[in-house]
């Protein structure tokens, strides 16, 4: 009763880079599908069996990865020409061969490996934090109302994951805007009750070149961002209390 | 100048003034419409009745201008757009926005050197302007030419108007910036067809100069 069925493949092209320095190439790769396969399983596989397409042996390819259910932001890479988490990519929504590449808007460390430092750095430079350690209990802070603190919720679910940085035509090589991410960020401490003490200086590092600024309002960041988070609101939202605050540093109030 | 004032002023002065001065222009040319050739004189004869017409120029258009370029040039040119990826109307209408900016440059700087600098070289007066527009537009490539050039002038303004809003911090919200968007491109139809309509008015014999020194100026003008 044995009834052979041709196994249904999956192919893959993989863009590769071997050092921080060298030139890219691509390899393929065909694996046998499994039912609910996503892009980190399909690496995994790869990884076990560094065999390409035309039965060569290679060297595993590199990626990054850590909670495989899109929260962490470590497994972010360009698939099928979107930049996107590799966990939340199932294989059955996509169309074949799938295309994998890292995001070259990030320096490349190796295959589908990026350095996001950029990204932490820009977070340092906002001030993306609320400043409450001291020598002494400060006792409770204000309360946030709850209408406030469900749409900061959203906010807060910024994972860092570079990729509305990706989707920007304006975070490139020629500039240095700090993207739509980290000014996300500041309207969420902006909006904290306690976190607000500290907005002007925020605001500052927003107004400091690279910063708000360089938006060029095309919108990809909105429409790209895995977590939902309204970048686009948020952006015009630092842009009104950005004007908001140059004209008050102007009059002096 | 840090980079956040310079594109701030870059953002106003492409609404006020330059934006007025667009609305201001359009007016003006469907005074071609409204009352033919003596009208269109008239109009800009009104223009030049203005006190300090001249410092009005400079710096109502002129230094707004060249500024609005400049910025504007290398606004364009650190751009890496990605439309292919992203196939989105926003996204669109941002590499417009920079495409139209520097058709919009080579149009004006070609249609002011026609136009003001044959003026102020004393090769045409204010009342010739009118029948040096009907030679212009009724050569099919310059007729081309112009409907480009008005039409890049008249969506880099309206989108330009748009984004104005959000980094403004106007319209902060998707409804707001959607609602702003439908009325912004709403004017660009009907900024679009009055400039439009202008030029093919233009074309009207009524328009033509008279006389044997009329074509000596304006070989000088086209050359």
């Amino acid at each position: 009763m044995a009834t052979t069925t041709v196994a249904k493949k999956v192919k893959f092209i993989i863009t590769r880079q071997d050092q921080p320095e060298s030139a890219s190439y691509t390899e393929e790769f065909e694996l046998d599908y499994r039912p609910g396969m996503n892009v980190i399983s399909a690496l995994m596989e790869i990884q076990r069996n560094p065999v390409t397409n035309s039965g060569q042996g290679t060297t595993p390819v590199c990626w990054e990865s850590n909670c495989l259910e899109e929260v962490c932001g470590a497994c972010s890479m360009v698939i099928n020409g979107k930049p996107r988490q590799a966990c939340a990519a199932l294989i059955d929504k996509l169309e074949q061969p799938i295309r994998v590449e890292p995001m070259k808007t990030f320096p490349v460390v190796r295959d589908l490996v990026i350095d996001r430092s950029r990204m932490f750095n820009a977070l340092k430079r906002v001030k993306a934090w609320i400043p409450i350690d001291g020598t002494y209990d400060l006792g409770p802070g204000p309360r946030m109302p709850e209408k406030k603190r469900q749409w900061a919720y959203e906010l807060s679910k910024c994972m860092t994951c570079g990729v509305c940085l990706e989707a920007c035509p304006n975070v490139n090589e020629k500039t240095d805007f700090i993207g739509p991410a980290a000014i996300s960020q500041v309207r969420l401490f902006n909006a904290h009750p306690t976190g607000e003490m500290n907005s002007e200086e925020r605001l500052d590092a927003l107004m400091e070149d690279g910063g708000i600024e360089g938006c060029g309002n095309s919108q990809n960041c909105v429409r790209s961002c895995p977590k939902g988070i309204p970048l686009t609101t948020s952006i015009a939202e630092m842009n009104k209390q950005t004007t908001k605050h140059m004209f008050k540093r102007w009059l002096g109030v | 100048m840090k980079g956040f004032y310079s594109r701030k002023l870059h953002s106003l002065l492409g609404v006020i003034p330059l934006g007025f001065f667009i609305l201001e222009h359009m007016i003006t040319n469907f005074a071609a419409v409204e009352g033919g050739p003596q009208g269109f004189k008239d109009a800009v004869a009104f223009l030049n009745s203005l006190p300090l017409v001249l410092i009005l120029e400079i710096f109502g258009i002129w230094l707004p201008l060249l500024y609005h370029a400049v910025y504007g040039l290398y606004i364009a040119f650190q751009a890496k757009p990605n439309n292919g990826r992203f196939r989105n109307e926003r996204n669109l209408r941002y590499l417009l926005q920079r495409i139209t900016g520097v058709l919009v440059l080579i149009f004006v700087v070609w249609h002011i050197y026609e136009t003001r600098v044959q003026v102020a070289l004393g090769h045409i007066t204010h009342e010739q302007l009118g029948s040096v527009m009907h030679d212009i537009v009724t050569q099919p490539v310059y007729f081309t030419f112009y409907l480009i050039g008005v039409l890049s002038a008249s969506f880099h303004f309206t989108n330009g108007l748009w984004s104005f809003l959000v980094s403004w911090g106007v319209t902060v919200g998707p409804r707001a910036q959607r609602v702003s968007s439908n009325i912004c491109m709403g004017l660009f139809v009907i900024i679009s067809i009055m400039f439009v309509w202008s030029l093919i008015v233009f074309r009207n014999v009524e328009f033509q100069a008279s006389g044997e020194a009329m074509i000596q100026i304006l070989r000088t003008v086209i050359g």
